[in-house]
């Protein structure tokens, strides 16, 4: 009886471990490579377009790009999380984020628009202070989310100067007493299927920042609204329309 | 027989062997001293890996530096337009070359090049990389007017050089490529970083209320906005080393970094100095137009020339510019002068 029970025991022991086997069977985990690209409307943006007066926005502004560099945080493809990318259109830098051993399947894919508060330390980051990303003191310190300059035909169909640079926002009415607000804000492009080595685009379309929910006129927001409190809370609202998921190839 | 002859081969070519080790030199490696602030707050430094510090190294560039066997005539040194008492650079609006012809812009101060990121050098960004920069102005026939090879026989038959260079690159022979690595490791060591500002910033100085508000103009939009293209007190470069239209001109003599990428929207730019040790390198911008630091910030002010290419970050261009009042110019300009940095042209390792 004894025997009958070992022989079953042993048996079943096999079988549950033979089917463990086959349960450890993974994909290989792949490379993901996010690019980041910029349009206008649909229309390509690269360097090679800037400084010449070929946007328009929505209010009705003919538009010359000088310089356009943003930062995204916390950028998350499935498990793997990056902390930071400096993007800079002009000069073609940070194009391209590289994220190796990615599982096979279905992977969450978002970031941050500039950095969080609590990520947001001034002076902490010494890439960023070597190209003078950096925010003042006096408006609270740690770092632009971006720097987007050029200029446009203003009523006079003069040239004049714009300087979209968006950060936390520091209410100063009270200098001694400064009230800040997390401008920064999360993008969630959703879920993407990876079966293989792959690159996803990332775009954004400049159009948005003057569009929506908010129709910017530059001709009465234009420069120094780094320090503008308002002006900081309505940026941050277009912002939120301006990235979406562009082509996988893999 | 053949063993003995094949022993005393066997000897003879040991000692040879041995007598050769003896003569490889190898250079000791150089502790470049970068401040505290510095490490900090900055990425490294760009030191190619071609050309690592070594004492040797540094000790011959600076040797070369204030050598004038390097002009045409062995009358100008590179110190002639770089004098280390002025920052590395002299008080000519436009320098003199040997020959007495002037050049067309003001001689750059030199230092903290080795934190100039994108490696491009002078006021047009024409030179990439310090050891390429040093070849230029050797040969340029309204600065030091003089042949490359007539300078590698000299330092070849000089008395001394030929030791020197074999200690600092091995057996190189002597040429424009070993000159122009040693004078790039010397140029490396210039590290200025040890102004009242940064003192103050290390806890170690208290700012007068006029530097204080003169770093707050200095870092407000709304006032003066110098921080968009000179550094702040988390960039101790005090310059993104950029090229920038700053509205000197509403059209252009001198085109700048446009002649350089030949992009018209390039046209007007200059590389922004740093605004440290500004009161040791008077006079001002790439062509020595402004003697005094007063007309330096009175241009920024009320100065600003509208063109194609101006800067976006050049505000108010309709009136002129920022408009500060007389007093925040006196302001700024006190904060100005609190990053002079006069260790650093009393230091005796970069004297002659």
């Amino acid at each position: 009886m004894k025997k009958i029970i070992l022989f079953f025991l042993t048996l079943i022991f096999f079988s549950s471990c033979g089917d463990q086997v086959e349960c450890c069977v993974y994909p290989e985990p792949v490379n993901v490579t996010l690019k980041f690209t910029q349009n206008w409307d649909g229309v390509p943006v690269t360097s090679s377009d800037f400084n010449d007066f070929k946007f328009t926005n929505l209010h009705g502004e003919t538009i010359s790009i000088s310089d356009l560099r943003y930062l995204l945080s916390t950028i998350t493809v499935g498990s793997k999380i990056k902390n930071y990318q400096l993007i800079n259109i002009g000069e073609n830098t940070g194009l391209q984020l590289n994220f190796e051993q990615i599982e096979q399947g279905t992977s969450i894919l978002k970031f941050r628009f500039g950095f969080a508060d609590a990520d947001n330390k001034d002076g902490e980051y010494q890439d960023l202070n070597s190209v003078s990303f950096n925010v003042p003191g006096m408006l609270g310190g740690g770092y632009h989310y971006m720097q987007f300059d050029g200029k446009y035909k203003d009523t006079n169909n003069q040239d004049a100067n714009f300087n979209y640079h968006t950060l936390r926002a520091v209410n100063r009415a009270d200098p001694s007493k400064l009230i800040f607000q997390d401008t920064s804000f999360e993008v969630d492009l959703g879920t993407v299927e990876i079966t293989n080595n792959a690159t996803i685009e990332i775009k954004m379309n400049i159009a948005e920042w003057f569009k929506n929910p908010n129709t910017w006129n530059l001709n009465q927001l234009n420069t120094v609204l780094m320090p503008n409190f308002e002006a900081q809370k309505l940026m941050s609202a277009n912002g939120k329309s301006v990235f979406s998921l562009g082509a996988i190839t893999q | 027989m053949t063993k003995k002859f094949l022993y005393l081969l066997s000897f003879f070519l040991l000692i040879n062997c041995a007598s050769k080790e003896e003569e490889i030199y190898t250079p000791i490696p150089y502790n470049l001293e970068i401040p505290a602030l510095f490490a900090n707050k900055l990425i490294a430094p760009v030191i190619p890996s071609n050309n690592p510090l070594t004492q040797e190294g540094v000790a011959l560039g600076k040797k070369l530096f204030f050598d004038k066997i390097l002009s045409g005539d062995e009358t100008q040194s590179c110190a002639s337009c770089h004098n280390p008492k002025k920052s590395f650079t002299d008080n000519q609006q436009l320098s003199d070359g040997i020959n007495g012809l002037l050049g067309t812009r003001n001689s750059m101060p030199l230092f903290n090049l080795a934190w100039n990121f994108d490696e491009r050098f002078a006021w047009d960004g024409k030179e990439f990389g310090l050891e390429k920069q040093a070849l230029e102005p050797v040969s340029n026939p309204i600065e030091m007017h003089a042949n490359w090879k007539n300078i590698a026989q000299k330092l070849q038959e000089h008395p001394e050089y030929p030791t020197l260079f074999l200690q600092a690159f091995g057996n190189l022979n002597i040429d424009s490529v070993a000159v122009t690595k040693a004078i790039a490791q010397f140029e490396r060591t210039l590290i200025s970083g040890n102004s009242k500002f940064d003192n103050y910033l290390k806890g170690e100085a208290i700012l007068t209320s006029e530097e204080q508000n003169g770093f707050a103009i200095f870092m407000d939009e709304a006032k003066g906005d110098c921080f968009h293209c000179h550094g702040s007190d988390n960039n101790p470069l005090w310059t993104d080393n950029k090229f920038h239209n700053n509205g000197l001109d509403a059209t252009f003599t001198d085109l700048g970094f446009g002649n350089i990428t030949g992009d018209p929207a390039d046209n007007g730019k200059f590389r922004s100095p740093s605004i440290r040790n500004l009161v040791f390198t008077a006079p001002y911008m790439h062509d020595g137009r402004f003697t005094t630091l007063e007309e330096v910030i009175n241009h920024y002010s009320e100065g600003l020339q509208r063109s194609s290419t101006l800067d976006p970050l050049m505000k108010k261009v309709n009136q002129g510019g920022v408009n500060l009042t007389t007093k925040e110019k006196a302001d700024l300009k006190a904060f100005l002068v609190s990053l002079s940095d006069f260790d650093f042209v009393n230091n005796p390792d970069f004297q002659e």
